[in-house]
């Protein structure tokens, strides 16, 4: 429905001097002023500010306007404020169009005569769209209570926590068979050096018990459809062959599997078996069987661990699962991997059995891992001296141009460590220290004190050459020392590679489903880089943790928190207000084509078989416009970018004013809107 | 600028998710690029009917643009692979009527590629600077 008479107002944003430090801000606004049907023009300082919104409000009561132009930002940033404010003024929210003149115009164009050109033409796009202007009403949507978190690291296990003592439901995915995620490798934690373990098997456990969180280990998300508030999610439940309703978590079936695996959770130090779990605080608890290296799968035979399960626990028919949920909002909590320095030839890991990545060296010093804790070489000696090697993969153009923020911290760690455990000597090779957070700068002058050696300068080559008597039977690390100003060969009997961080794998296919993006780096883009960390540019979609950057244990928890919040104030509004914007079939035109059906993504359009033409669901509609741009008869309407809509503002911006000399409003031009054929 | 100080006029049709993002992010980074665009923003570019071009071309545009999402990135899981064949079609369209098909480009920009907006904005302006005004819109318009 349109009014028969529109009546605009047009207001033009100085935004303090964003705008008018390049664009004439005056002279837009008297310029608007003799365009059609345009009531009253201005400018003011900041339209989004109080004063200028009640400008705009006392404007539509005293001079009845009934159309809104405001010519300033970017739509994404204020649409909805000034939507409001016109909602407030008593017209319909949607009887209102945005100029962008200051993303598009003033901060990008660098002459000041061809920007206040641009802004002219952009205002009368608008002022010609604005009147084509329908009313729409947006839909209201009820929001689903229930919380999907993706990751079962310490970020994506803090948010479901938070959430679920908050009363709602979580399903945490986790694609590995237990929670726990990387911090479960690790030793001690920099640099209150408390035990990782200690700190976060409480928390695997209470995730683990706790009624209003389901977790799906063993398990990932293979689609994401639905929109905020109602996403449908599909989880495929990878079977572990073991039935976690009579497992007790013996292990006696570990114990009797012949066959041995290469521990993906020690890194490769140890072996595991066939019928496993990661570690021994693994939550749950249910063993998993490795279907690659199972013997029974390969060869058709020995089902040992079936023979001694007193549970009875083994079901080898055990099939593949796929479970569809319904939540309101999602957690992205990822994490990352750590950098392989393979392809970092000249440090020789992977050649030289002593030179160790420092998540592998996590795993040495933990009380799980490969040699319950203790500092020792392969062939069992305590090292006399260690080397580690800073920046590998990270803050290098040629792998992870980003500092990992975190290697600084925890090398320094390992470097209290190694002393506190074997004594031996410590030289530490680095770029620059970063050690910005709490009491992390004093824990760099207490690593200083116990006498370890920092060195600054990029390892050139890890070599095995012997040069003189003391290399034999040592590791010689050469580097430039750049303070002492000479090159350095020191031999050590264990290098640590402090790898950078990268995102995980498969953190592609997540952003995919939900509509999101990666920036240069594979890192998730959020909303705002400032104002909004968690957000994402998708409603309803959040991220915590290492999936958005590189990121200590107290930022991901931070995160995770924030994350839980952010879905806990949207679960908190009940209900959603979703864009009006939605395609509307004609059915005087439509012929039962059928072309729309075939072009639309979500299946939203059906044909009718009574009245043989097309309809469409607006629960389901996304308004995209694919299907309006598609019809050959042009019986579908996308309200809000409708043909008129659309052709009214190209008409507007592309009027030759230059050749037209005359006044809008007095020879009655009025733009003429060629129906499309 | 050319000598001569012609300054084409040129239509973009970006969508809300990519390619106006990426407008967007190009001014929040302050790249300058030529001031000749003028952005109509659609939700999806599959919106973008062959008619819009054509219109637009008619109706005096020296050139006109549709930004979309990058492969496999499409808000709406397919739209830009359409808005390839709708643009396939305005050229086939374009070309029968005696307009030069060159004046018509597709762009495929993520949201995070603030600086290959302008990049493409600079690359196309100077393209549509050496073709000259656009003969069809000189005739016709009101």
């Amino acid at each position: 429905m349109r009014e028969s008479i529109p009546k605009i107002g047009v207001y033009v944003c100085h935004c303090g001097t964003n705008i008018s430090g390049k664009v004439d801000v005056d002279a837009v606004s008297q310029y608007a002023a003799t365009l059609p049907n345009v009531e009253t023009a201005r400018n003011f300082k900041f339209m989004c500010s109080n004063p200028g919104q009640q400008l705009v409000i006392d404007d539509i009561k005293e001079k009845g306007l009934n159309r809104v132009v405001v010519a300033s930002c970017s739509p994404r940033m204020h649409e909805k404020t000034f939507r409001k404010a016109c909602q407030t003024a008593g017209i319909n929210p949607y009887y209102f169009q945005m100029a962008c003149i200051r993303e598009h115009d003033s901060w990008v164009t660098e002459d000041p005569d061809q920007a206040t050109k641009k802004a002219k033409d952009l205002v009368r796009g608008a002022v010609f769209r604005v009147t084509h202007h329908q009313q729409l009403t947006s839909r209201v949507v009820d929001i689903n209570p229930n919380v999907l978190v993706i990751g079962g690291g310490i970020a994506g296990m803090q948010a479901a926590l938070d959430i679920a003592d908050g009363g709602k439901k979580v399903y945490l995915v986790e694609r590995e068979p237990s929670i726990g995620g990387n911090m479960s490798k690790f030793d001690k934690t920099f640099p209150t050096l408390d035990c990782a373990a200690c700190i976060s098997t409480p928390k695997l456990v209470a995730v683990g018990q706790h009624e209003n969180i389901e977790l799906m280990t063993y398990s990932e998300v293979i689609d994401v459809s639905g929109f905020v508030g109602n996403f449908k999610i599909k989880i495929k439940q990878k079977p572990r062959y073991v039935d976690a309703d009579k497992c007790t978590g013996c292990g006696v079936c570990s114990e009797k599997c012949p066959s041995k695996v290469l521990s993906e959770f020690d890194h490769e130090l140890t072996n595991r078996k066939a019928i496993y779990t990661p570690f021994p605080q693994s939550v749950p608890n249910t063993r998993v069987i490795d279907a690659d290296h199972c013997i029974y799968f390969k060869k058709n035979r020995c089902r040992l661990c079936e023979k001694f399960c007193e549970a009875n626990a083994i079901d080898f028919e055990q099939k593949e699962k796929i479970v569809e949920v319904d939540v309101g909002s999602v957690i992205i909590a990822t994490g990352f991997e750590t950098f392989d320095p393979v392809t970092i030839s000249q440090y020789g890991f992977g050649r030289f059995p002593e030179v160790y990545t420092s998540i592998q060296f996590e795993r040495i010093n933990n009380a799980t891992g490969p040699t319950s804790g203790k500092i020792l070489t392969k062939d069992g000696r305590k090292p006399e001296s260690v080397a580690i090697v800073h920046c590998v993969g990270s803050r290098d153009k040629n792998h992870m141009k980003y500092c990992s923020r975190v290697c600084c911290m925890y090398s320094m760690k390992f470097a209290h460590l190694v002393h506190e455990k074997t004594g031996a000597e410590v030289y530490e090779f680095y770029i620059d220290i970063r050690s910005p957070g709490k009491g992390y700068e004093e824990f760099y002058n207490r690593v200083q004190e116990e006498g370890t050696h920092f060195i600054r300068g990029k390892v050139a080559q890890i070599t095995d050459i012997v040069d003189s008597p003391e290399d034999r039977g040592k590791l010689v690390v050469v580097a430039e020392d750049t303070l002492a100003r000479k090159v350095r060969r020191i031999p050590v009997d264990m290098v640590v590679l402090s790898v950078g961080l990268k995102p995980s794998s498969g953190i592609e296919d997540i952003v995919r489903m939900v509509g999101i993006s990666l920036d240069s780096d594979g890192w998730i883009n959020e909303l705002h880089p400032k104002l909004g960390p968690l957000a994402t540019p998708s409603d309803g979609i959040f991220v915590a943790g290492c999936c958005q950057g590189p990121k200590d244990i107290p930022d991901s928890v931070a995160q995770g928190q924030g994350a839980a919040g952010e879905a806990l104030s949207l679960i908190s509004r009940g209900k959603l207000e979703i864009e009006a914007s939605v395609a509307n079939i004609d059915p005087e035109k439509c012929m039962g084509c059928r072309q729309c059906e075939d072009v639309c993504f979500y299946g939203a359009i059906s044909l009718n078989p009574v009245s043989f033409v097309c309809e469409v669901n607006e629960a389901i509609c996304k308004g995209c416009g694919n299907c309006t741009a598609t019809c050959p008869n042009k019986a579908i309407e996308l309200k809000h970018f409708n043909n008129d809509e659309i052709l009214a503002e190209m008409e507007g911006i592309l009027f030759n004013f230059d050749k037209f000399q005359g006044d809008f409003n007095q020879d009655e031009i009025k733009p003429d809107i060629i129906e499309p054929v | 600028m050319t000598d001569n100080g012609y300054e084409p006029k040129i239509v973009a049709f970006l969508c809300n998710w990519c390619t106006f993002t990426a407008a967007d992010l190009a001014g929040t980074s302050r790249i300058k690029y030529q001031p000749n665009i003028r952005i109509i923003k659609v939700m999806c570019s599959s919106r973008v009917d062959p008619v819009f071009i054509l219109k637009a071309l008619l109706d005096g545009a020296d050139g006109v643009l549709i930004g979309g999402c990058a492969p496999g990135d499409c808000h709406y899981s397919k739209g830009n692979f359409y808005a390839r064949r709708k643009v396939a079609l305005a050229k086939t369209l374009a070309q029968n009527m005696g307009l030069d098909t060159d004046r018509i480009r597709l762009s495929w920009i993520p949201a995070s590629e603030g600086p290959k907006f302008a990049g493409v904005v600079n690359e196309f302006t100077e393209k549509i600077k050496k073709i000259g005004a656009n003969p069809a819109g000189q005739e016709v318009f009101i």
